[in-house]
């Protein structure tokens, strides 16, 4: 076995760490999408803009900022003292928090594409049909923007598998913890250690064309029409 | 008669202002009529509430659905409507089957009256029940649409120029279906169109809405009638009259119609029909021409003594509008001002109107 | 303006060629990051010194060796251990007999907090904290030094549970002065500064609780003809900047 303990530790935690900020992405993008979707507020452009912020921002000057405001002195780490949870900084927690905001785009975006593309007509429809708005959206709009879902899950769980910067400034390399697959290949590249790295580093690169295949695969599946 | 769909409805909008009082019957179809961007659709989708007027009073069968001097809005959900939109807009994800079944489920079943086998059967889609919507023609897109807002069993059937979209073959092939709603269903609708063949085919009540105004809003055949209303200066101006089958002469394949109420006998060729049937005949402006004397010489079927009523200059200096009274049928007349004046045609005096073409409107 | 503007283009045109090719007088230094501030001061004299130029590229050793053993254009490599330049020596990526320690790192444990730390280091024993910040053992020289001071004070298992890792000793110092890690091991020039600690509170550990780190500089295969790589290094291991490593808390 070219993996050793440690590596597959680290895969183990990469993995949980992905779905579980998938989830959280999903239940929390999904109202924030829909809203952005929707509204005719003002505030829609500067939301947009702050959910699109970790695409163009180096993921090092989120995981900086967010070390700041998670630590003892921040406003996250304030929050989380009041409510007797000590810092998150260095924990699993930590990292699940860092990865949610720095996946956040990657979830929110398709989403909001998605039920964009289903218009104002099919909500309408559903009300002079006399479902109400929370029927109208499980009944309508989630089989609708089912294709939306998809992609939003497959990149939130692809981008949160090849986060680095981030984990790498908040999480402190704590093995089954913080210890993602990335910053394994990385301290394997720190260490020479190029053939442990090679192993990692290419089962990554494996998992993410596969990933990247399947996401193509079911698009091309279900042409849409209107 | 006192009315059952009131709508009082104000509201301002950047290049548009919209400001209605609507009393409708109700039962029968009423139209809004009026070009595009007249507010016929906005006040359609008040009704539904799908649009919020910034003032607005709606009261359908005694139950008051909108009030905003109480800040009350009752949300298109709870509103016991059939909507059926201009693109059939069906549900893209479900089946014909679940589209149908969408509203339905959603009814409360004491208030279900409208079955699924008879809406299924009244709009002629039992063999599509298991299609997927992008699988239909626009037509039966379109039946599948109607007979899904008819399945929630709707205290008022709202369409909005579900015509509009599909091309005349598919437009022939929808118009007999609503007109089976307008007979075997008692529930009043209302009906948007800027098409002036579908409003006289269709309807009972007029409204005819111009730039966010009701310009006139009455029963049918007498709206038609008058001459003041812009709709008599149109090419296709004409007047309604509805009767039964008093006799048909197979020999000539002769049809004659009696307007109850009136002396008025009308003939027109025709396939047979059975006695008693109800007949809509359109008579066009231009096609009824007048003379002093009745003329038995001539090959024109229907020869009515009528009383001259209001004339109106026509859209042009070389015709004028006469209003006519046929016994209490109102008819219009649209002849040359020569004419007119050749023949020294004054209100109060009595003609022989000679009636070129009569439509059968079915 | 218009006489002026191919006088313009031309200076522009010149800079950019100044810049992209490899002047005889330029020359490229791979730095080790913790020793960032000294060189940017040592840089300052040479080039007045010698008229030399130098291009600095700041980063981790073992980034840096990777980059080298596939091409990058360094012709000297400032390393923040011994190990990585004796590698490349052995590998024939350098010229033979350049390789000379240049500085020996001191270790510092050390808390943003005045007084946190005590003179003597109890503060360890005491065993308060919550997370102790160290550099990665495995690539960092500075990491693997205060793995080996927990050994030698009977505190390996004690901490175990504390250790949080940076990926080199900028990270371990960010963790503390962020007040995320109370205290940690950083690199002594990292919070020294003519003759004292900067802020915060620290240990100096002693040189005897950890093999020596030592900071090995080497000239690489691409800086062989260059005179100026032979005059930095030269330069480096003169009296001024001696004083210059001294100053930020390195011995020699």
């Amino acid at each position: 076995m070219p993996l050793d303990a440690n590596d597959l530790a680290a895969i183990w935690l990469t993995f949980k760490l992905a779905s579980l900020t998938t989830l959280i992405l999903l239940i929390v993008g999904t109202p924030i999408a829909w809203w952005l979707a929707r509204t005719r507020s003002w505030l829609r452009g500067p939301v947009g803009a702050i959910v699109a912020l970790p695409l163009v921002l180096p993921p090092t000057v989120i995981g900086f900022y967010l070390l700041l405001a998670m630590g003892p002195n921040g406003l996250i780490g304030q929050a989380t003292q009041a409510l007797g949870l000590g810092t998150v900084v260095f924990s699993f927690s930590g990292l699940v928090i860092g990865s949610v905001i720095y996946s956040m785009p990657f979830v929110v975006q398709p989403l909001q594409n998605a039920f964009s593309a289903i218009g104002e007509r099919p909500l309408e429809v559903a009300a002079t049909l006399r479902a109400g708005p929370w029927d109208t959206f499980f009944s309508v709009v989630l089989p609708l923007a089912k294709p939306g879902f998809i992609t939003a899950s497959i990149l939130g769980f692809a981008h949160t598998v090849g986060e680095f910067g981030v984990v790498l400034m908040i999480g402190g390399n704590i093995p089954d913890k913080t210890r993602v697959v990335s910053v394994q290949i990385y301290d394997h590249v720190e260490a020479m250690d190029y053939l442990q790295a090679h192993w990692l580093a290419g089962a990554m690169l494996v998992f993410s064309f596969v990933v990247l295949l399947a996401l193509y695969a079911s698009r091309r599946e279900k042409p849409s029409w209107s | 008669m006192q009315p059952m769909i009131h709508a009082r409805l104000k509201l301002a909008w950047k290049a548009f202002e919209l400001n209605v009082d609507l009393q409708l019957p109700g039962r029968g179809i009423s139209a809004l009529f009026g070009h595009s961007g007249s507010g016929k659709t906005t006040c359609l989708r008040c009704l539904a509430g799908l649009e919020r007027a910034d003032e607005a009073y709606i009261e359908v069968n005694g139950v008051v659905w909108q009030d905003s001097r109480r800040q009350y809005f009752l949300p298109a959900h709870r509103r016991s409507i059939g909507y059926v939109f201009q693109e059939a807009s069906l549900f893209t994800h479900l089946s014909v089957r679940s589209n149908l079944e969408f509203g339905q489920r959603r009814t409360p079943p004491r208030e279900r009256k409208v079955a699924f086998e008879q809406a299924c059967e009244l709009l002629g889609i039992r063999h599509l029940l298991e299609r997927q919507p992008d699988t239909l023609s626009g037509g039966e897109r379109q039946r599948v649409g109607i007979a899904r807002a008819l399945l929630t069993s709707p205290q008022l059937l709202l369409m909005d120029e579900p015509l509009a979209s599909l091309d005349v073959p598919r437009k022939r092939e929808i118009l007999p279906y609503l007109e089976r709603l307008h007979d075997e269903l008692e529930i009043p609708l209302v009906y948007v169109s800027h098409a002036l063949d579908e409003v006289t085919r269709l309807a009972d009540h007029l409204v005819i809405i111009e730039q966010g105004n009701v310009l006139a809003s009455g029963a049918l055949a007498p709206t038609l009638a008058r001459i003041d209303l812009p709709l008599a200066q149109e090419e296709d101006a004409g007047v309604i009259i509805e009767g039964n089958v008093a006799s048909y002469d197979p020999a000539y394949r002769l049809l004659s119609l009696h307007v109850p109420g009136t002396a008025l006998h009308l003939r027109v060729t025709h396939a047979p029909l059975a006695i008693g049937d109800r007949l809509r005949l359109k008579v066009r402006a231009r096609d009824v021409s007048l003379s002093l004397v009745e003329n038995d010489h001539s090959s024109i079927l229907n020869r009515l003594p009528v009383r001259v009523g209001q004339q109106r200059a026509a859209d042009n200096d070389a015709h004028v509008l006469l209003s006519l009274d046929a016994g209490g049928t109102p008819l219009l007349a649209r002849i040359t001002r020569f004419s007119y004046d050749q023949l020294g045609i004054h209100e109060g005096q009595q003609l022989w109107a000679q009636i070129k073409s009569v439509a059968l409107l079915g | 303006m218009r006489m002026k503007a191919p006088r313009f283009v031309l200076a522009i045109l010149a800079a950019a060629v100044t810049s992209s090719g490899a002047w005889a007088n330029d020359v490229q230094v791979a730095v080790a990051a913790n020793f960032t501030a000294p060189i940017q001061a040592i840089a300052k004299d040479f080039e007045k010194d010698t008229g030399h130029k130098v291009v600095t590229a700041f980063g981790a050793t073992g980034q840096f060796y990777a980059q080298i053993k596939n091409g990058a254009p360094f012709e000297v490599f400032l390393a923040a251990d011994d190990s990585t330049p004796a590698k490349l020596e052995a590998e024939g990526d350098t010229v033979k007999g350049s390789r000379f320690t240049y500085a020996i790192g001191t270790l510092a444990l050390w808390s943003a907090k005045a007084g946190y730390v005590d003179a003597q280091g109890n503060v360890l024993k005491q065993n308060q904290f919550q997370h102790l910040a160290i550099a990665n053992p495995k690539a960092a020289p500075y990491g693997l030094a205060a793995t080996q001071v927990l050994q030698k004070l009977n505190l390996t298992d004690a901490t175990r549970a504390k250790l949080v890792e940076g990926q080199n000793i900028t990270q371990a110092y960010q963790f503390i002065a962020t007040g995320n890690a109370e205290l940690g091991f950083v690199a002594l020039s990292q919070i020294y500064q003519d003759g004292k600690i900067t802020s915060g509170s620290a240990w100096v550990v002693p040189a005897a609780l950890h093999e020596p780190i030592r900071q090995d500089a080497v000239i690489l295969a691409k800086g062989k003809d260059n005179p100026a790589a032979q005059a930095l290094v030269d330069y480096l291991k003169g009296p001024k900047a001696a004083a210059v490593i001294a100053a930020y808390g390195y011995s020699r």
